[in-house]
């Protein structure tokens, strides 16, 4: 039996968060309505030219720059032609063979090993309308919004060997583009778009295999499966004597499968050549110097520091650092409070997370703030509440009903720390328990447990967990 | 009142001796009256005439621009707000423009009249103006020739009298070309010294917009309105603007005429030779120095320009696809299907060859044989005029090498056409300004033109030389028979 070794590349589109196009000065915004937002030069009127719109040039670089890549200084635009009714000009300008970004890389890691996968190019281009097919009694409307957004294809080394590493890329690129703040990410509206060229060797054979590409794929859940199912009929294929057919696939999330969209005999000739309206885009140094300056704490570099600055294991680091907006949130809320760093990221590893989840929220619309959960970590530290109540407080606070100091005021939640208060209480527990105390004397410790209940049950949980402890061992044994 | 230079038709105007309605009216009337010529695709009378009457306005408060009042013809490859903007297409012929070309705009500033939209090549491919959907126009110096082309309805419009100056586009020698067979002044200025917002693109690294007019004085003021950097032109040239009139009598005497040798060989009329060895001697009696020099790639440039513009061509004529604007056809299955009938049926033959003449040139296996080989040619035949100019001032030759042929004598020919801008195309692959002006009349009774090519961006020597000929000769007053009065 052969053992098939896959070979993954990934070619990902993310759509630049900038204000206006990147050739016309229409607005980018999602969603208003059909061709509300494509002027003249968007909707390739006669006469028309595109001037290029330096923000996205600025975003590249950051990007280029973030992934230790080269930024060539000279990048030429060209024209990527073809006919489609949502491709106003018959053309895209895109760029061809000079990208603004060369080679780079991006560190990934799987199981607790780190890889390295190369970044081939990232190149700067517009992206083209919507065509709509329902609701036009047979006909195509177009809406051509979207047309001139700019995008930053970024294109991997076929680097990766599993499903699970294209995964792991594509989560690091994902992050990667929100830290630089120059994509938002949501894949649903399709600003973080994901092309996948799969193919299969022979384990140990150097020579690549015949790829497919798998087109616009809209989930992570989705890459994974169509990559896992696009091995495995490549690997049938072969296995019963086949040859696998260069071509592009679709994959329909709804049968998890893929289809044949095009091969490459049908392939279109796209006769790129350089565009005439555009004049070679230079980056002078000071242009550069200043993207350098203005890059943010990375996340590899802040997951680094979180381990080394405030004591925290990778995992927890990992988690803290997956977003920005998350670590933000961890480094409030740990220099806010008396507490410890690894109590808060416990805290947002099981509470916060566990309520985000439930509601399918993200931590900016956490309704308990970074110094709410400082506070209410203050309050078991300096023991007027136990960890026990902490969790009623935090779903008090998550459920609007105010913060820690209030609940803890108006509930009557405070721990009670009066020892005088707390011994009479055990007393009026060990009297009616006789019972248990001699198993307890005759060595059955366990039962311990029973009068430590016992208390809470009639303190509502507010005695002070230390101090039932000390008391009641300090009785029991005597 | 139609044979007046744009300076004393501005004097008129400032001074009230002459309304703006008044002007547009007299020039209305003589395109209808000589509507055989088919100079025009569009006139508006209407609009022209309440353009004229706000040009009134602004002059009677004495706050008027250079060129207030003035009446020009736009080559129908302009966009203008309002108007049918075919570029001699039947594809536009349904397309009224929305916005104004930055050309318009500027004109539009200063309040001249929109006198209406000149007829033109299809898409300025052509040098005859037979290729248009509205038909061909005639040379008013005999029915019987061409204009010239592309810019030929501007080009026979000012030559006529139907227009005191009009706009043209040059590619090859779409302003000069018509400008020599009609006897008008057509300059064709440095590559990115006027914005091409707007002008519908043939091929957008050779297109430059221009003036079409009596004089190189006349030229200088319309060029002067009209240049200028155009921050939504990314190929425009943030460079200032020179007082273009300011230079117009300076001395000449001292410079140096580059006469190249590939210009006066092979295939130049005798006739035409004549002519233009007359208007050199002009120069050498002014003082100037006639030089031989060597352009050694001439001959390549023809070739390397039918492989670049219509490479061009093929991908801006992309757009013109039936989905959003223009002509559509009737019937249709599905997708490709209205693509493929409505380009057959939108495009005229000399378009239809030129997109595939383009399309095979970037195809893949082809692009390096072809579209980068011809890359390399043009920046030979740039450098050979590099070094020509560091030797000398200006290069003077014929602009075309025959005066004006008949209609139909090379519409099946496409190589014979295309030959006759053989001395035209290299100042566009250059990216040079270049100028054609009326040097006199060959034995036939024809205009030839003097064509002057100068140093990148130094229009003010051209426009010297041409109107230093001009103050002397009155071959630029001559109109054609049956058009003086």
């Amino acid at each position: 039996m052969t053992t098939w070794e896959p070979v993954i590349g990934l070619e990902v589109h993310v759509q630049l968060l900038t204000r206006s196009k990147i050739f016309s000065g229409a607005a980018t915004r999602f969603g208003s309505a059909p061709n509300t937002q494509a002027c003249a030069v968007d909707i390739a009127l006669p006469g028309v030219l595109p001037v290029m719109n330096s923000e996205a040039a600025r975003m590249a670089v950051k990007f280029g720059l973030a992934v230790a890549a080269r930024i060539n200084q000279t990048s030429i635009f060209a024209r990527k032609n073809y006919f489609y009714p949502d491709l106003p000009k018959g053309y895209q300008i895109s760029q061809y063979e000079l990208p603004i970004v060369g080679g780079g890389h991006l560190t990934i890691s799987t199981n607790g090993n780190d890889k390295r996968i190369g970044i081939t190019r990232a190149h700067l281009e517009e992206d083209a309308g919507k065509s709509l097919h329902e609701d036009y009694h047979g006909m195509t409307g177009i809406d051509l919004n979207r047309a001139g957004t700019p995008l930053l294809e970024i294109v991997s080394e076929p680097d990766m060997r599993s499903p699970q590493e294209a995964i792991a890329y594509l989560k690091k690129l994902h992050t990667l583009v929100r830290y630089l703040e120059i994509c938002d990410g949501n894949m649903q509206e399709g600003s973080f778009r994901c092309d996948a060229n799969v193919s299969i060797r022979p384990l140990g054979q150097t020579e690549l295999g015949t790829r497919t590409e798998l087109k616009n794929i809209n989930s992570f859940r989705f890459i994974e499966r169509a990559i896992q199912y696009e091995i495995e009929r490549q690997i049938e294929i072969l296995e019963d004597g086949g040859q696998i057919i260069q071509e592009t696939r679709l994959y329909d999330p709804d049968r998890n499968e893929t289809r044949s969209m095009r091969s490459k005999e049908e392939a279109h000739d796209y006769r790129y050549f350089p565009d005439p309206d555009l004049p070679p885009m230079i980056l002078h140094d000071d242009f550069i110097d200043s993207v350098r300056n203005s890059l943010p704490e990375l996340p590899d570099a802040k997951k680094q520091r979180f381990i080394e600055q405030y004591g925290l294991n990778d995992e927890d680091a990992v988690q803290l650092t997956a977003t920005k907006e998350l670590a933000d949130y961890f480094e409030t809320a740990t220099s806010a409070t008396q507490g410890s760093a690894k109590t808060v990221a416990n805290w947002i590893a099981g509470e916060l997370s566990g309520y985000l989840n439930k509601e399918n929220k993200d931590i900016t619309e956490s309704p308990v703030g970074a110094g709410q959960l400082a506070t209410l970590i203050d309050r078991i530290h300096d023991r007027t509440i136990s960890g026990k109540i902490a969790k009623e407080i935090f779903e008090s606070m998550w459920n609007g009903e105010g913060d820690t100091d209030t609940i803890i005021e108006k509930k009557g939640l405070k721990q009670i720390t009066d020892a005088g208060a707390i011994e009479k209480i055990i007393d009026e527990v060990l009297a009616k328990s006789e019972k248990q105390q001699e198993q307890y004397k005759s060595g059955q410790t366990k039962v311990f447990g029973y009068f430590v209940g016992q208390v809470m049950k009639a303190t509502k949980g507010k005695a002070n967990p230390q101090q039932v402890n000390e008391i009641l061992k300090r009785k029991l044994d005597a | 009142m139609h044979t007046k230079s744009l300076t004393e038709l501005s004097i008129d105007l400032i001074q009230q001796k002459l309304s703006s309605t008044e002007l547009t009216q007299h020039f209305l009337e003589r395109i209808d009256l000589h509507r055989q010529l088919n100079a025009f695709i569009t006139v508006d009378a209407e609009r022209a005439l309440d353009q004229a009457r706000a040009a009134d306005r602004r002059l009677g408060r004495g706050t008027p621009a250079p060129l207030t009042g003035i009446p020009i013809a736009h080559k129908d490859i302009f966009c203008t707000e309002g108007m049918l903007t075919s570029c001699g297409s039947r594809i536009l012929s349904n397309f009224v423009s929305p916005y104004n070309a930055t050309m318009i705009e500027k004109l539009r500033q200063q309040d001249t009249v929109i006198l209406g939209k000149t007829n033109m090549d299809e898409f300025a491919m052509g040098s005859s103006n037979e290729t248009s959907y509205y038909g061909p126009v005639a040379n008013p110096w005999d029915e019987s020739r061409v204009p010239g082309g592309s810019s030929g309805g501007s080009a026979a419009a000012v030559s006529a009298g139907l227009a005191p100056a009009a706009t043209g586009t040059d590619t090859g020698g779409s302003i000069r070309q018509p400008a020599s067979f009609c006897g008008v002044t057509g300059f064709k200025p440095s590559y990115g010294r006027v914005s091409r917002y707007g002008m519908v693109a043939f091929a957008s690294s050779l297109d430059q917009a221009g003036p079409l007019t009596r004089s190189a004085q006349d030229a200088a003021l319309l060029l002067q309105a009209t240049a200028g950097f155009d921050p939504r032109d990314s190929t425009s040239v943030d460079r200032e603007t020179p007082d273009y009139t300011a230079t117009l009598t300076a001395d000449i005497s001292g410079l140096k005429i580059g006469l190249p040798k590939q210009y006066f060989g092979q295939g130049l009329d005798g006739q035409v030779e004549l002519v233009v060895r007359e208007a050199l001697a002009h120069y050498e009696a002014l003082g100037a120095r006639l030089m031989d020099v060597d352009l050694p790639n001439s001959a390549l440039c023809v070739p390397c320009y039918y492989v670049l513009a219509p490479s061009e061509a093929s991908s801006n004529l992309s757009r013109f696809d039936g989905v959003r604007y223009g002509y559509r056809t009737q019937q249709y299955d599905d997708l490709t299907q209205m693509y493929a009938k409505t380009r057959a049926e939108g495009f005229g033959a000399e378009v239809k060859r030129r997109i595939m003449i383009g399309t095979y040139a970037l195809s893949a296996g082809y692009y390096d044989a072809y579209y980068l080989k011809a890359q390399k040619l043009r920046r030979l035949i740039a450098d050979d005029f590099r070094r020509a100019f560091e030797q000398c001032d200006v290069i003077m030759g014929p602009t075309t090498p025959t005066t004006a042929f008949t209609l139909g004598e090379k519409t099946d020919d496409p190589i014979a056409m295309y030959l006759n801008d053989i001395y035209t195309i290299s100042a566009n692959l250059a990216g040079l300004p270049a100028i054609s002006i009326p040097a006199g009349l060959s034995g036939d009774g024809m205009p030839v033109g003097l064509h002057i090519i100068g140093r990148y961006f130094d229009e003010p020597q051209i426009l010297n030389f041409a109107h230093r000929l001009q103050m002397g000769t009155d071959w630029h007053r001559r109109s054609p028979p049956g058009y003086t009065s």
